[in-house]
């Protein structure tokens, strides 16, 4: 086990070199010279001496990459053009408020999509797995900012049951919070269901043609409890480490949900950082984003291990 | 004796047979699902109003009416106007053009530069499929969505940098599939022939491997427009594509999330627009997967 944590770690080192290779070339996509895009409309030239400075533009380009790395490795991502504030800082304050919405999303998205893909397995070609089967592509057809829109007419504008945006915090009332984020955590939560009912299905069929529920039914045991503790047991074993994995779908999602119910989160912070022009702060969440992706990764991978007695042989 | 005649008899019957061609048959296959069917014919649909959108649109997609801001469907105008009094119909089906065309733009980017990158990875092995795999992990290590947003946003807004971005977003999926494609397929008897009779490299690799890997290009090739069609949309929606006034599904949905009070039309037609062309191009892309899946009968 320590060896495949070593190998897998060992792995990772190259994979974040070209991450941070990547995110660092974002900026010389700017047109014409980047600190003056950098200094915004005022164009004061302190400002764009400044700039230069700080981000060592008129070095060479290794160089600039060298001591954002160096400046990265320490836990200096820069520091947002627009409210002067450390962008690591900016990530950590909105981080929690996105991750309330994914752990939302998640247990939505395994209830809904681990349930039909375990029906629509066991009850194969009747007309409960055709249901599934639509349930699962019209999830993953929708596209989630309309889905949005659609239950805001719903559910706050026909109906008023829910607020159609703003956020309050699970540690101020947790009743409006539920409240607030109910909506975009079944956004969310919707198309990563639909990718977990197709594992689902799919890992369920194959443990229920297998030879030890041949045998489980063949001892006579209940229909219920062959496929409770011994086929689903089995097959949930890939699709919840595939749980981790869809933590991308999540983040990508997170950026429309919270524009659509304006929730001051993680994904609100790239929007906003876009259109003020702060890019500080979207290589800051970008670098941050796929750093997680990437332990969440080795996490799955480790998981996988774990649960799998095969693999830890 | 006997055996003689029973063999003529064997081979005679299979000289009657008639030789199924492997696209035939995937043809055949792909004719017996009816999503996949039904899928097809919604796009083609969708491209014939793309493409004589002047011819079918009953308004200009840009007129402003100051006199018919946000009227409901009627008679005249069949989804309803918008904030600003153009017909929803006419934006419908002319952002019908920005998606399809970013669709299949942005996929056409990532296959011409995945596929081949895939298949020098694949083939040739040793420190450049080492260092290609390891650029293709780090693109694949930033979600989807935020890499286009970023990229969108250091390019500049604008429906063509939303294009690039979401093509050069898809390319690692595109590398990544082609060089495991590719190195199941290359140890086959066929290829070690191809091999064995002094063919180059780049021969084998574009005359032999490439049309057999083809198959499985084209499933994730059809699924991808499916996804990037969502991209644009969302791109022009969070306002990083296609820019006003030319009509785009996503900047319509963007107007239409102020108006739901009293506009609803505004939001439900655009949304429906592109859920419909996703699900046909899922469907299509489903179809293909059984249909050239050699396991299937």
């Amino acid at each position: 086990m320590l060896t495949f944590l070593a190998k897998r770690i060992l792995q990772l080192i190259p994979t974040l070199f070209f991450v941070s290779v990547l995110i660092f070339s974002l900026q010389q996509l700017l047109p014409g010279d980047p600190a003056l895009i950098m200094a915004g409309e005022d164009r004061d030239p302190a400002v764009i001496e400044q700039i230069r400075k700080q981000y060592r533009l008129d070095q060479p380009i290794p160089v600039q990459y060298v001591f954002w790395v160096k400046g990265v490795l320490s836990g200096d991502l820069g520091e947002s053009m627009r409210n002067k504030q450390k962008v690591l800082d900016l990530v950590l304050q909105k981080l929690p408020v996105t991750m309330q919405l994914a752990a939302m999303a998640i247990i939505i998205a395994l209830s809904i999509g681990i349930t039909a893909g375990v029906i629509s397995a066991v009850y194969k070609d009747t007309p409960l797995d055709y249901a599934a089967n639509v349930f699962a592509l019209w999830g993953l057809s929708t596209p989630n900012f309309w889905l949005g829109i659609m239950l805001i007419f719903l559910f706050s504008v026909q109906l008023g049951w829910l607020p159609p945006s703003g956020y309050v915090p699970l540690t101020e009332d947790w009743r409006q919070s539920l409240a607030t984020t109910i909506m975009p955590a079944f956004v969310l939560g919707n198309a990563i269901a639909a990718v977990l009912m197709r594992h689902t299905r799919s890992a369920m069929l194959q443990a229920l043609n297998s030879d030890y529920v041949r045998t489980a039914r063949a001892k006579g045991l209940l229909e219920r409890s062959v496929v409770l503790k011994h086929a689903m047991r089995n097959a949930l074993t890939p699709v919840i480490t595939l749980g981790a994995l869809e933590f991308g779908t999540l983040l990508s999602g997170a950026v429309l949900t919270e524009q659509i119910f304006t929730i001051p989160g993680f994904g609100k912070l790239i929007i906003d950082a876009v259109f003020n022009r702060d890019y500080a702060v979207v290589q800051g969440v970008v670098l941050v984003t796929a750093t997680t992706y990437i332990t969440l990764n080795l996490l799955a991978d480790v998981l996988y291990v774990l649960v799998n007695p095969r693999l830890r042989a | 004796m006997a055996d003689a005649t029973f063999d003529s008899a064997l081979v005679a019957k299979r000289a009657d047979e008639t030789v199924e061609s492997p696209m035939r048959r995937a043809l055949r296959r792909l004719r017996r699902r009816k999503g996949a069917v039904v899928g097809l014919i919604v796009i083609a649909l969708f491209i014939v109003v793309a493409i004589f959108a002047p011819l079918i649109s009953p308004f200009d997609p840009a007129a402003q009416s100051w006199t018919s801001v946000r009227k409901a469907p009627s008679a005249l105008h069949w989804l309803g106007t918008d904030d600003v009094g153009r017909d929803v119909l006419a934006r419908v089906i002319y952002g019908a053009r920005a998606s399809l065309l970013a669709g299949v733009i942005s996929v056409a980017i990532a296959v011409s530069v995945g596929v081949p990158l895939g298949l020098v990875s694949g083939y040739l092995g040793g420190w450049i499929d080492a260092l290609l795999s390891r650029i293709t992990d780090a693109m694949l290590a930033v979600p989807f969505l935020i890499l286009a947003i970023a990229l969108a946003a250091f390019l500049g807004p604008s429906l063509t940098n939303a294009m690039i971005a979401i093509g050069v977003t898809t390319t690692p999926i595109f590398i990544r599939l082609t060089r495991g494609q590719v190195m199941a397929v290359k140890v086959e008897d066929y290829v070690e022939a191809a091999r064995a009779i002094g063919n180059p490299r780049w021969r084998i690799a574009l005359f032999h491997i490439l049309p057999n890997i083809l198959p499985a290009l084209l499933v994730q090739g059809t699924l991808s427009i499916a996804a990037a069609i969502i991209a644009e949309a969302a791109l022009s929606f969070l306002g990083l594509g296609q820019q006003p006034p030319a009509p785009s599904w996503g900047s319509m949905l963007n107007s239409a999330q102020r108006f739901l009070t009293t506009a609803s039309w505004m939001a439900i037609w655009p949304g429906l627009a592109i859920f419909v062309t996703v699900l046909s191009f899922n469907l299509v892309g489903d179809g293909l997967r059984d249909a050239l899946d050699p396991k299937e009968r």
